[in-house]
């Protein structure tokens, strides 16, 4: 039992992030109105955001931008050692991550607009009784 | 549907949270993410490049070619919104508000034109009156802000920065002109068909400075054929500029279009 | 050195971007900047075929940069085919769909033919990637098109079918994403090639197995494996007729070649048939997902729907056909990528023109359509015989490797779904040409005495069905040679 503490003590960046995923997993599944389930699709994509900057993440490294004079070129400059910067692609794979959720995100509301527009209701429900009355 | 739900999230978490447990360890110096491909970054990029912001250099130069797909994707998204609710149709009554006292005009025959003076302004019926202090306030701070996000476009290199930050606080400034006086007013400055081509030229910049390395002999985005005309130093550091000045412009513009086109249900009159 | 692989991608989205510039300042020069860029790739893309063949895959780095420290596009025999294939579609869909455009969305012609060439960039990028980050940016660009477009279709229910894919869409996506961070976090690297190379030494690692399911469920949830397609029927059967054309035959096909290339490239046949023992399991999937599509498809009233249960039933064959283990049957799996394409968008140029000409396309409104639409209905027939299975088409082709590498992998199970899918496609098409045979009875004219008036579709959408049954026979015909030049080196 203590080394399953053990364990999640050492790794609880993923075991935080993995609870979080679920929660927005479980409101997207479950949840009536189409404004919440869009909320869970984002609390979703944030989660996975997060997870992945967590990878970059060293002790006693700092942020991925080289300190120090950097004016002069091929003077004496200090040599760069990768274990002060923490790892910066995984904050570039996210920047692309990020702006592609914003864009879903934004392509949702314009369709619920529509829908709203249409039948005037945003529970789903409501709108699957609307839609298999309109089918008879 | 709360089951299935209950089901699907306790499978799929309990999938994630088994693998987990091969995973390094928080903070870990030594997994292979830190160890193989991002050492060869933090220690070539600042030479190669020319370029301080390791994230801002493997963005627009090393992985450049993921950064304009995402380009793409943000103009498909201020696309999708045009395209989807936007309402051409003509209104179909108006109301007009003279300013000194206060009455309202309401044009109930859409076909009738009444050419209006200037101490008439456009109605809608949502109008509230608006506030001097907020309309003062956002006035004095809006080129202010533009001035700060041009500085964020500019610095990408050598602070957090670049393009799609400082595009997005230059959207928002222009947005903060919507919320502060109304809709019509940033139409007026900005016009619809201006935001489109803006957007797509941002979008061109990007593919075309890529484009025009593929006609000067290397590869698609190699930045290093420009150097016969613009010189060999920083010629790195330059193409990046020169990409994160055209993600600038295409986010800017397709904020402004997705804040408008959902506000207004596509019909560009009333606002917030 | 040549550009070749840049070129396919970035001519659509030159394209688009000229077009998205023209589309605000004059209207008319859309529709040719279109046709000009996917005319240009379609070139690149046979070019890109005729020097693969020749002298072998095609490595271009992106920016200069080597990998893994840059994106790398690697083109081989199996992505230079597809490649040619989606382009072809693309470009012979713009000139079939012209008038249909026209009639479904009037005002917003040019942002339509904008949003098209993003898609197809898309696309194009799915196929020729070989960076698995990039291939996850690439999936949205195409997601992204394609949950616009749909919604721009049927006016009551278009938008809840494309929210619906919204949220399913976007579950796929990010659980490939997942898989993707879960290798990147045991490899240190998103390049295709390294990570088949460290494989390998990874072979026991519980991580790695969850970046497997996790990145092939995200792709199974892309292209509509059953259980989870529940998206696709209404999602294309409400789409825009300009675009549902090109989305069914397209873009499942392109996720299973995802999946392919998932499988071969990436984790490595050996890998998945010999670590791992979640073959059988998956092949008896594909089982259920056939019976089911073919099942489904027999009780739609709508065409367009009944052609959507159909895609179903195909995906089970290629995911039955990838997962068996042999040569033959990934070569019948590989094959039907391509039949599976020509057919049905020959199938969907025909449903466009009945709605061109009727506007609903339930079963019961179809009669008397021989003698309305012949050539419309004879590319039908044609297509038809194609998805059941009637040698020289394409179809049977396909099939024919299908099953016999069922047998020899002794998935009996598979072999039968397919015998009885083929059965049960034959009943449905022949439900819908008894209809289609008789005339109405209502027009009281006795039997056929009067001329009966001829109301067919434009001659452009007749000319692209024309050219795509002559490929259905042709490319059926010289099954062989494809499999030879193309695929069989491919998988050695």
């Amino acid at each position: 039992m203590t080394e399953f503490i053990s364990l999640i003590a050492a790794k609880y960046n993923y075991w935080l992030y993995v609870i979080l995923m679920m929660i927005g997993l479980y409101a997207m599944i479950a949840k009536n109105n189409l404004i919440k389930k869009l909320v869970g699709m984002n609390i979703f994509q944030t989660a996975i955001i997060l997870f992945y900057v967590s990878i970059g993440f060293k002790h006693d490294a700092t942020i991925p931008i080289i300190q120090g004079d950097h004016g002069g070129h091929g003077a004496a400059a200090a040599a760069i050692k990768a274990a002060d910067y923490i790892n910066p692609l995984p904050h570039v794979l996210m920047l692309t991550a990020i702006v592609v959720s914003v864009a879903t995100f934004g392509v949702a509301m314009a369709l619920c607009v529509k829908i709203y527009q249409r039948y005037q209701t945003l529970e789903e429900d409501e709108l699957r009784m609307r839609l298999s009355e309109n089918k008879s | 549907m709360r089951l299935l739900g209950f089901l699907v999230v306790c499978l799929t978490g309990g999938l994630l949270l088994y693998g987990t447990g091969e995973l390094p360890d928080w903070g870990d110096t030594n997994s292979p993410a830190s160890l193989h491909l991002s050492n060869d970054y933090i220690e070539h990029a600042m030479e190669q490049t020319g370029a301080p912001n390791l994230v801002t250099a493997v963005l627009a130069d090393y992985r450049g070619f993921d950064t304009m797909f995402e380009t793409a994707v943000v103009f498909c998204a201020g696309l999708a919104c045009f395209l989807l609710l936007r309402d051409f149709r003509p209104k179909k009554t108006r109301y007009y508000r003279h300013v000194p006292t206060g009455v309202v005009l309401h044009v109930k025959n859409p076909d009738k034109q009444i050419a209006v003076g200037w101490e008439f302004e456009d109605m809608d019926k949502d109008w509230v009156p608006s506030d001097t202090i907020i309309k003062t306030v956002c006035r004095i701070l809006i080129p202010f802000i533009q001035i700060y996000a041009l500085y964020v476009v500019a610095h990408g290199d050598f602070s957090p920065g670049g393009g799609f930050q400082g595009g997005v606080i230059f959207g928002s400034s222009l947005i903060l002109l919507a919320i502060s006086y109304n809709l019509k007013t940033l139409m007026k400055r900005v016009s619809e068909k201006f935001l489109g081509i803006f957007s797509a030229a941002g979008v061109l910049v990007y593919v075309g400075i890529g484009a025009i390395a593929m006609v000067l002999g290397g590869n698609f985005l190699d930045y290093s054929k420009y150097a016969p005309i613009f010189g060999e130093h920083h010629i790195r550091a330059l193409g990046m500029l020169g990409v994160e000045i055209g993600v600038g412009m295409a986010v800017t513009a397709v904020m402004v279009v997705i804040y408008i086109n959902i506000v207004s249900e596509g019909r560009h009159d009333e606002g917030l | 050195m040549n550009n070749y692989p840049a070129i396919v991608v970035i001519a659509p989205l030159l394209g688009a971007l000229f077009a998205g510039i023209t589309a605000w300042v004059e209207d008319r020069f859309t529709y040719p900047i279109a046709l000009t860029a996917l005319g240009i790739a379609c070139a690149a893309a046979v070019a890109d075929l005729c020097i693969v063949l020749t002298h072998g895959p095609i490595q271009y780095k992106m920016a200069g940069w080597a990998p893994p420290m840059g994106i790398e596009y690697r083109i081989d025999a199996l992505n230079a085919m597809v490649l040619v294939l989606v382009t072809a579609i693309a470009f012979l869909n713009l000139v079939a769909s012209f008038r249909n455009v026209q009639q479904e969305t009037p005002d917003r012609t040019g942002a339509f033919y904008v949003m098209y060439l993003l898609f197809v960039v898309g696309l194009t990028g799915v196929v020729s990637t070989g960076d698995l980050f990039n291939l996850y940016v690439l999936i949205e660009i195409t997601s992204l098109s394609s949950y616009t477009m749909i919604a721009l279709g049927d006016k009551d229910r278009g938008a809840l079918a494309s929210l619906n894919y919204v949220f399913i869409g976007v579950i796929g996506a990010s659980f490939y994403l997942l898989g993707v961070g879960y290798i990147y976090i045991k490899t240190g690297t998103l390049n295709m090639a390294e990570v088949a190379t460290m494989m390998p030494a990874l072979k026991e690692s519980s991580a790695i197995l969850v970046a497997f399911i996790l990145c092939i469920l995200g792709v199974f949830i892309k292209m509509a494996l059953f259980p989870v397609h529940v998206w696709l029927p209404n999602a294309y059967s409400y789409a825009p007729v300009g675009f549902a054309r090109i989305v069914a035959p397209l873009m499942t096909k392109v996720m299973v070649y995802a999946m392919v290339r998932l499988m071969i490239t990436v984790f490595g046949l050996d890998y998945i048939f010999n670590t791992l023992d979640l073959a059988e399991g998956v092949v008896w999937m594909a089982t259920i997902a056939i019976l089911a599509g073919g099942v489904m498809a027999l009780s739609q009233k709508n065409l367009k729907k009944m052609l959507t249960y159909i895609i179903v039933c195909e995906i089970g064959y290629m995911v039955g056909g990838a997962w068996l283990g042999n040569t033959l049957g990934l070569t019948g799996a590989i094959l039907h990528i391509v039949n599976d394409a020509l057919m049905t968008f020959a199938l969907f140029l025909c449903v466009g023109n009945m709605v061109y000409r009727l506007g609903r396309v339930d079963i019961s409104d179809l009669s008397g359509l021989f003698g309305k639409m012949p050539w419309t209905m004879a590319g039908f027939v044609l297509a038809a015989f194609s998805i059941v299975g009637v040698p020289p088409t394409c179809g049977f082709f396909s099939k024919w490797y299908l099953i016999l590498g069922a047998f020899e992998a002794g998935a009996y199970h598979f072999a039968g779904a397919l015998l009885i899918s083929s059965l049960i496609c034959a009943v449905l098409f022949f439900k819908v040409f008894e209809v289609c045979f008789f005339e109405p009875m209502s027009e009281g004219h006795g039997h056929g005495h009067a001329a009966v008036t001829m109301e067919e579709a434009p001659v452009s959408s007749l000319a692209v069905l024309a050219v795509v049954s002559v490929s259905l026979i042709v490319v059926g015909v010289y099954s062989g040679t494809i499999v030879d030049t193309v695929i069989l080196p491919f998988l050695k």
